[in-house]
């Protein structure tokens, strides 16, 4: 799925600085996948060692590996162990690890997303106000206020789990998770935005709603090249419009007359 | 000319699965596919399709078909089927698979129950005639993706086989089934990732408990009952840990302490630390397990399980090429050519 962005970049300049990735621990997982994981927790600087590490693997083209998966703090490696073994791989991947260029495979996008924060299309929005002592405006200028960093794609095809949510609305899960929560639904916990791609059962707090398809299996609208909009790597800014506006771009979209905005998001290098 | 099969009766669970849709798990897309590939290429080799074309997966009940339009030869492995075959003179007989059949225009195929492996494929000549999503026409029911728009089986569904390839050629090929395949012996397992987030007695009782699979079992996972798996108390190495990539395999422990094997349609990510995953070698021995029936594990290294790829992959070669001509009743045409030409029997095709 793509080259890497830093595959030009065979020099020190524009590598990750050194020391700046730690090393990783390799784990088995069954005789065809392993991973690397860089920390256990949710971290940015972790987070950005992963994709840069993805990107060049993809780039090194290395023989046997069928695909690979980031996830927001580990690289997931699956394999052929009939073509190669886990002890190739991790060889590879140490030799790669001193040279890796800031940046995710492929070329991480910025997107802007509309989201309608108002109404039942934020029913959870009053209820989180209440929690962080905010005014549920204020909650919604937090939210579309900063860049959501694309960690993984995970929960459902498409769903992306980004990052990081401002202390104040820093929240738990709902207690009572809902038996289906709607498509489109942009919705928060753990210091996390999740963006539901199809209606599916959810815990998490829905503070609003976007009229961007984050799934097609023959291109995502807006994403000809591949089944989802958003992938790992990419950012996404909200950007917050009224009730009236969601529904024109509803149907918009769905005519196929409009699809979400994106520019190249700069290489992310750890902090 | 092709046939069609038209569904009279979709039986429990009937959805078109191939080898897969790897390539999308990075963006939360599991591969989907066939839960036994062994079954799969069997029943593939027996109809005459290629090694990667699709098959209609049944599970414990199979569909009611009747062909349209042209012959069409399908082929069962995987299990045995009670199921009969109703010609359009009335005539009917018995049908238990593993062996190809070719039914003609109004000829009806009902599988019934399926045993003793919970999973089998009726392949069909050609392989099903599809469109592939992303790669592949397996189904995902989760994300509707692939199949007949994403969902099981339907009455009324009409699906397209590829044409007989000879239709000179009526000879029906069989299979034995395989000794073994649905045996006791422990699924193979590589320890870890995530094995340092339990105790060693839990473990200890992982490796050397039986295991029973509770009703919650299905294309997504086997929910296993036994004994308590307990956690590390020490902070952050408990059940819950920070989402990470799954695969196929995977036995994943949530706080309850009763493990969960992941199948072909997974999340691609978890919360959940994994004790272990089975080995490539064993995975179509998980497709063919239902609810009931219990399973022990065994941990072996990763390149004792390598060697057993690979003795997999010969063994699987093996048993396509002991396909040979069926000699029964049920073609009279294939029994007269079969008697005429000796060593027909070429597995190849």
């Amino acid at each position: 799925m793509g080259g890497g962005n830093g595959t030009g970049s065979t020099g020190t300049e524009g590598a990750i600085r050194h020391g700046a990735v730690p090393t990783p621990r390799f784990l088995p997982f069954g005789d065809a996948a392993l991973i690397v994981e860089f920390g256990r927790e949710k971290d940015r600087a972790l987070s950005a060692a992963v994709l840069a590490l993805d990107a060049a693997v993809a780039a090194a083209k290395l023989p046997g590996i069928t695909e690979t998966a980031p996830s927001f703090r580990s690289l997931l490696v699956q394999f052929d162990p009939l073509a190669t073994e886990a002890a190739s791989i991790e060889a590879a991947i140490l030799d790669l690890l001193p040279r890796l260029a800031p940046g995710a495979a492929g070329q991480p996008r910025l997107w802007t997303l509309p989201a309608c924060y108002e109404g039942p299309l934020a029913p959870d929005l009053a209820s989180v106000a209440e929690r962080a002592g905010l005014t549920p405006a204020a909650v919604v200028d937090r939210h579309a206020a900063i860049e959501h960093h694309v960690y993984m794609i995970g929960f459902l095809p498409g769903a992306p789990y980004m990052g990081d949510l401002p202390g104040e609305i820093d929240l738990p899960r709902r207690r009572d998770p809902r038996t289906a929560v709607p498509a489109g639904s942009v919705a928060i916990a753990v210091g996390l935005t999740v963006i539901y791609p199809f209606e599916s059962p959810g815990g998490w707090h829905l503070i609003g709603r976007t009229p961007a398809a984050l799934f097609g299996a023959h291109g995502a609208p807006g994403r000809p090249d591949a089944p989802v909009l958003l992938t790992p790597g990419d950012a996404v800014r909200f950007e917050p419009v009224g009730g009236a506006a969601y529904a024109a771009i509803e149907q918009a979209a769905a005519a196929g007359d409009w699809v979400p905005e994106w520019r190249p998001r700069l290489p992310q290098a750890p902090q | 000319m092709s046939g069609v099969l038209r569904v009279l009766d979709p039986g429990l669970v009937t959805t078109v699965q191939d080898r897969g849709r790897p390539g999308y798990q990075r963006v939360g897309i599991p591969p989907a596919g066939a839960l036994d590939t062994e079954a799969l290429a069997l029943a593939n080799a027996l109809a005459g399709a290629p090694a990667d074309a699709a098959a209609l997966e049944c599970r414990f009940l199979g569909p009611t078909l009747e062909a349209e339009g042209a012959a069409v030869r399908v082929a069962l492995a995987g299990a045995t089927a009670r199921g009969t075959v109703t010609r359009t003179d009335g005539t009917s007989a018995p049908f238990e698979g593993w062996r190809s059949l070719i039914l003609a225009p109004g000829d009806r195929l009902g599988l019934g129950a399926l045993g003793p492996s919970a999973t089998a494929y009726l392949a069909v000549s050609g392989g099903l005639a599809l469109a592939p999503v992303m790669g592949s026409r397996s189904t995902l029911m989760r994300a509707r993706l692939g199949g007949i728009d994403g969902r099981a089986l339907r009455v009324g569904d009409r699906l397209a086989a590829g044409a007989l390839p000879d239709p000179a050629d009526r000879a029906e090929r069989g299979l034995e089934p395989p000794r073994g395949w649905l045996s006791d012996a422990p699924i193979r397992v590589v320890l870890g990732p995530q094995d340092d987030h339990f105790t060693p007695e839990a473990v200890a009782a992982f490796l050397g408990s039986v295991w029973r699979i509770s009703g919650k079992a299905d294309r997504m996972g086997l929910r296993l009952e036994g004994p308590t798996l307990q956690h590390h108390t020490a902070p952050g190495r408990g059940a819950d840990i920070v989402s990470d990539g799954i695969v196929t395999g995977a036995v994943q422990v949530p706080g309850s302490g009763q493990p969960i094997l992941l199948l072909a349609d997974r999340q691609t990510s978890g919360g959940y630390a994994k004790i272990a995953a089975a080995i490539s070698a064993d995975l179509p021995r998980l497709g063919r397990l239902g609810p009931g029936r219990t399973l022990r594990f065994e941990a072996v290294d990763t390149g004792t399980a390598a060697a057993l790829a690979a003795e997999a992959r010969a063994h699987l070669q093996a048993l396509i090429g002991a396909i040979a001509p069926v000699r029964d009743g049920l073609d009279l045409d294939a029994l007269y050519r079969e008697n005429l030409i000796s060593g027909i029997a070429d597995p190849g095709d």
